[in-house]
């Protein structure tokens, strides 16, 4: 019995973590979405740049300027506008954490 | 999660597995993971994706790709092939790098049926399987009762080219064969079908190959729409390469409103048949009405509507437990019925999957389409869009995000980024990495 508390315990206490952690998408959650255009992982094969191990603050600074239209291109403009302030921290983490 | 508490909190997991029959296939259980059986129906856009995204994030779950073809050959870039851009080897994959690298074990055969309560799969050669989980991804099927003469065995002769692989080749060689001087009639299908954009692309790139091998020659396009996707860009394109509304257009657009729905085809004659008239053809393309592919109406995935309502952020069957469907067979409006939306589904349905069967609530999820068209070699557009789950559950496009190609876009460098969506789609889909 004190067993099973201990487990019911630990599940909300991992809920509850995770609940906290991730108020939106993950950043793997969100980056997976990058991968048909960037390449599964951001490795990418063609003219989109691999977004895999790029520093953390130029995604992140990339992603922002995207989003202002400070940084023209052709489509970034249009789907940095989708994202907040956390899911751009996110997504850049996941990239620039990869090795 | 600590270390600590990700051990018991997978302790908890297996045990509420076990209790909920997760060893039914008596296999033994990965010690790094919940284990477990997913099987998933059709190897395309989302079937693929979400075999290779449920086994990068739990590789202690085994998975099934039951496929009836051993090779794939690609709806996007199929156009490319059409006009004639690329040989059809440009869209033929197969599913070696799925097996080898990503662990998924790979099925040719055809699903004959599916048991919901009991959990299994019945194919035609490799007898029954079970499952924990099963995902079914099986594209569209057409509506051949909305145009007399039109079916199955016709398409043989008016190819439908809706499905790529041999009815594309056939498509292209009619071209082929067809003088210099002679109309091509297309026939475009009502909503909600596959690819709203592909019919206008195929439109674009079959006027490129007439304007360059064969310029005397004509497309009438029959719509069963009064409007399309893209369209001003569309339009915009054929004006500046194809003459398009001029008296010598070489693209005719006939709408809904101005008779444009085919009603009848006698596909021996080569005659698409509207209300009020008859289309001569040297060649006819019939694109019909869809709904969800055979397997989802067998085994009662779908509504009235002849697709398949869906939980958005599992993609769960609203029907049938324990059944995901993505891609063009789901209901997932305002996601269009597109590759990349069916490659976003299934990353979200995967890792939903992952989460329900590792005793976790899934996370929040995250949809993008990204969508590219050709309307020459080197000019290219394409329409975005970013969506996002409210409190409500409900999906919608995120505000002032997404749209189409700005009117003074780039259109070249737009047709380059094509070739690359294409490149990295395909080895997402594919290279097994």
């Amino acid at each position: 019995m004190a067993q099973n508390l201990l487990k019911a315990a630990s599940i909300v206490a991992a809920m509850a973590l995770s609940g906290a952690v991730h108020a939106g998408a993950s950043g793997a959650m969100l980056g997976n979405t990058c991968a048909g255009c960037h390449g599964t992982h951001g490795v990418s094969a063609g003219a989109a740049p691999s977004l895999k191990g790029l520093p953390t603050d130029y995604l992140k600074q990339a992603m922002h300027d995207f989003k202002s239209d400070k940084r023209p291109a052709t489509i970034m403009n249009r789907i940095a506008k989708g994202y907040s302030d956390a899911d751009i921290d996110a997504m850049a983490a996941y990239f620039g954490g990869m090795k | 999660m600590s270390n600590m508490k990700r051990r018991e909190f997978i302790k908890v997991a297996g045990a509420a597995g076990a209790a909920t029959g997760l060893g039914l296939m008596g296999m033994p259980m990965k010690a790094s993971a919940a284990g477990g059986h997913v099987i998933v129906i059709g190897g395309g856009y989302g079937g693929t994706i979400a075999a290779k995204y449920i086994r990068l994030a739990d590789p202690g779950i085994k998975v099934t790709l039951i496929e009836q073809n051993r090779t794939y050959h690609s709806c996007p870039f199929s156009n490319t092939v059409i006009g004639g851009l690329n040989d059809i080897g440009f869209i033929e994959h197969t599913y070696d790098g799925l097996a080898s690298k990503n662990g998924v074990n790979i099925v040719h055969d055809t699903v004959t049926g599916i048991d919901a309560a009991k959990r299994t799969v019945t194919t035609a050669n490799s007898g029954t399987m079970s499952y924990d989980r099963l995902v079914v991804s099986p594209g569209i099927d057409f509506r051949y009762d909305t145009i007399d003469g039109y079916d199955e065995a016709a398409s043989h002769q008016v190819p439908h080219a809706w499905k790529a692989g041999p009815q594309t080749a056939l498509l292209r060689a009619q071209l082929e064969a067809m003088p210099n001087g002679g109309t091509f009639v297309i026939a475009c299908p009502p909503n909600p079908f596959r690819c709203p954009p592909g019919p206008y692309e195929r439109i674009s790139l079959v006027a490129n190959y007439f304007k360059n091998h064969k310029p005397n020659s004509k497309i009438v396009v029959l719509d069963a729409k009064d409007k399309f996707s893209k369209q001003g860009l569309f339009q915009a394109g054929w004006t500046k390469h194809y003459g398009f509304g001029t008296d010598n257009s070489m693209i005719e657009w006939v709408s809904k409103a101005n008779d444009g729905t085919v009603k009848a085809v006698d596909a021996n004659k080569r005659v698409a048949i509207t209300e009020f008239s008859e289309h001569q053809a040297d060649v006819l393309n019939v694109i019909p009405a869809q709904k969800a592919g055979h397997i989802a109406h067998v085994a009662g995935l779908v509504n009235e509507s002849g697709w398949c309502p869906v939980d958005y952020k599992t993609f769960e069957s609203t029907i049938h437990k324990n059944v995901h469907v993505i891609g063009d067979a789901a209901i997932a409006s305002p996601l269009p019925k597109s590759g990349y939306a069916a490659n976003s589904e299934a990353k979200v349905c995967a890792a939903a999957i992952v989460d329900l069967m590792n005793g976790r609530e899934p996370g929040h999820p995250a949809y993008v389409n990204t969508c590219y068209s050709l309307i020459t070699p080197n000019h290219g557009i394409s329409v975005a869009a970013v969506y996002d789950m409210g409190a409500d559950g409900k999906v919608a496009g995120v505000k002032g995000a997404g749209g189409l190609t700005p009117a003074d876009g780039n259109n070249q460098m737009e047709a380059i980024y094509a070739q690359s969506w294409y490149a990295n789609i395909m080895g997402d889909m594919f290279s097994g990495t």
